[in-house]
């Protein structure tokens, strides 16, 4: 998809803008991310207004309404857009509140996998030598460990928290920014504006701010949304295997999990909130490539 | 050499990690005995503790485990009398056996469909290529899995739903190797279908076409080497980032692997030795094959030499 992007990206406005509605609208689609966006748009506002505008509470249900297929209504004539589950409770207002979860979550771990991901990728690619080699042996190090054991073995030991599941994500998103932001800062560092600033007499962290910082902030920008989508990942896969959050949390993968056992009879378990994972992925995903290919094209080789 | 040498810390370095995450755990003599001590006196929870060397300081505990790796003894499981070696050997060829399966059908879809997305670019073939390679990049594997499941195994009946009989049958293996070679197939079609079109648009291409070249010698002879650089590697290296997936893949079809044992046997259990020596196996695979891809790498592409790209 990236290659018609561009191209679209690069032709010039005047071929889109106009003709009759169906082509511009088609035109405007293929330029802009704009389904991505409303599908974010739904992610974002049903986790800040989700309980309040959620028909059904997310922990309690009817039982003697278990089990209702999709767009069904319960025994009190009360209408089911997703079906419900196993005890009853509304599969929709569910995927609301597990929204909540799933962006939180995902914020919170991209935040400390970029500053401390950042910080580590300018601190080694600007001063090098030891520090380099000690800060590109840890990202090694922590690529080769396989991060779903990785995670068993942290919940088992501190038991399963909220705060434990944060580690791990915030572990597996800031080894990425490490390798990709060092390079970009080893290409900044020999850049001539560099080094007039270094013969203007400016000190180091002078330099990092105003000359290296700002060359960097597109890149993880980029990388960033290009991460969100595998902390999603991540932390439904989590979710899931039983090392992340507690049922009755309605967190997707917690979801998924709990549909398994009722494959065969209702599919919309585990379906609806599988399909509201792989949305939100692939919208993230979507505006990742958009963001690249506006922001730092050079990045195109990451993918 | 120098490869060997980073690959080697990066194996004491994760071990150490690990190694000292476990031990920060609770008490594994409290796996035989209640908390209490229960039945239990005082010297004989520390003769336990002495026998499995728990009462010396933890650097010298890692230094005996990692002086019987070199010796290739992985220890004594504290759940069950056995070596970790035999119950890890035991399990290690069912999981290979699944990535072995994942990585033919990744392979096999992930070429072919980039090659031709790339080839019919604009087509039906290419928006439907990249329509599957979205499905694999978006759709977890474990919701892939129980779909697969629902509509295979439920509802159509063609295949069973999971487990693996003792005797090979070729039926148990489709679902669980799709399922697992799907994003791994996705990633490898956008970098063969990105290369491909690199390579398609170069002058030793046309030369061929027009010296009358037929068209699929072309694609699956000139082009196709030259564009399987890029993605070589990463094939690869997907070998190994999949001993994750194949945890996941292992646990929603009741395969008896190592992910699967790892999960519910020493994770429930306390039993560090197993929990250790697996993970020990998998980052060990991990780095045999990310250094594979270096060497590989550099014989397919003469220009790459180590020692300046190293990094």
């Amino acid at each position: 998809m990236t290659a018609e992007n561009t191209a679209a990206a690069m032709a010039p406005a005047k071929h889109g803008a106009t003709g009759p509605l169906p082509l511009r609208a088609w035109w405007v689609l293929r330029r802009y991310p704009v389904i991505p966006v409303v599908i974010l748009f739904i992610l974002v506002f049903s986790a800040i207004f989700g309980p309040f505008v959620a028909p059904y509470p997310t922990n309690s249900g009817e039982l003697n309404d278990k089990l209702l297929p999709p767009l069904s209504n319960g025994q009190a004539g009360d209408f089911h857009l997703l079906g419900t589950d196993h005890v009853g409770r509304d599969v929709f207002s569910r995927l609301m509140g597990g929204a909540r979860i799933t962006l939180s979550i995902a914020a919170i771990a991209l935040s400390v996998g970029i500053s401390v991901g950042t910080t580590l990728g300018v601190v080694s690619g600007f001063f090098g030598g030891m520090v380099d080699e000690v800060i590109t042996r840890m990202v090694d190090i922590w690529y080769a460990l396989p991060f779903l054991l990785i995670a068993l073995i942290m919940t088992f030991i501190f038991g399963k928290s909220l705060a434990v599941m944060l580690t791990v994500l915030a572990l597996i998103a800031w080894a990425g920014f490490v390798r990709i932001i060092r390079a970009q800062v080893l290409v900044l560092r020999e850049m001539d504006y560099v080094d007039a600033a270094r013969i203007a007499g400016a000190t180091n962290v002078r330099i990092l701010w105003k000359h290296i910082v700002p060359g960097i902030i597109n890149t993880a920008v980029v990388i960033a949304s290009i991460s969100v989508g595998g902390l999603i990942l991540a932390e439904a896969t989590l979710s899931f295997v039983g090392a992340g959050i507690q049922p009755p949390t309605p967190a997707w993968g917690v979801m998924v999990n709990d549909g398994r056992s009722y494959l065969q009879t209702a599919w919309w378990l585990v379906g609806m909130p599988g399909v509201a994972i792989f949305m939100v992925v692939i919208s993230l995903n979507f505006l990742g490539d958009w963001l690249r290919d506006r922001l730092d094209p050079t990045l195109r080789q990451i993918d | 050499m120098r490869r060997m040498m980073t690959s080697i810390v990066s194996v004491l370095g994760a071990t150490i990690v690990v190694f000292t995450l476990v031990h920060l755990g609770p008490d594994p003599r409290t796996l035989f005995v209640p908390d209490s001590g229960y039945g239990m006196s005082r010297q004989q929870w520390e003769d336990l503790g002495d026998k499995l060397g728990f009462n010396k300081p933890l650097p010298i505990q890692y230094l005996t485990w990692l002086g019987r790796i070199v010796r290739g003894d992985l220890g004594v499981s504290l759940a069950q009398t056995r070596g970790v070696s035999e119950i890890i050997g035991g399990k290690i060829g069912a999981t290979i056996q699944l990535a072995i399966g994942g990585w033919i059908f990744a392979v096999i879809l992930g070429v072919t469909m980039g090659v031709t997305a790339a080839v019919k670019r604009g087509t039906v073939w290419d928006y439907a290529a990249r329509g599957l390679a979205i499905i694999g990049i978006g759709l977890p594997a474990f919701v892939s899995g129980l779909f697969l499941i629902l509509l295979f195994a439920v509802k159509l009946q063609w295949l069973p739903a999971g487990t693996r009989p003792p005797d090979f049958d070729i039926r148990y293996y489709i679902l669980p190797s799709v399922a697992l070679g799907w994003p791994a197939a996705a990633g490898l079609m956008r970098l063969v279908r990105t290369s491909m079109l690199d390579v398609l648009d170069s002058e030793y291409i046309k030369l061929a076409r027009a010296k009358g070249v037929n068209a699929r010698t072309v694609i699956w002879k000139h082009a196709l080497r030259n564009s399987m650089i890029a993605p070589l590697t990463s094939m690869l290296i997907l070998f190994a980032n999949w001993l994750n997936g194949a945890l996941v893949i292992e646990v929603i079809f009741g395969w008896p692997g190592i992910g699967f044992t790892a999960l519910f046997t020493s994770v429930n259990q306390n039993d560090f030795p197993v929990l250790l020596g697996t993970v020990f196996v998998f980052i060990l695979i991990f780095l045999t094959f990310s250094f594979l891809a270096d060497i590989i790498y550099m014989i397919v592409d003469p220009r790459v030499r180590l020692g300046e790209t190293a990094n």
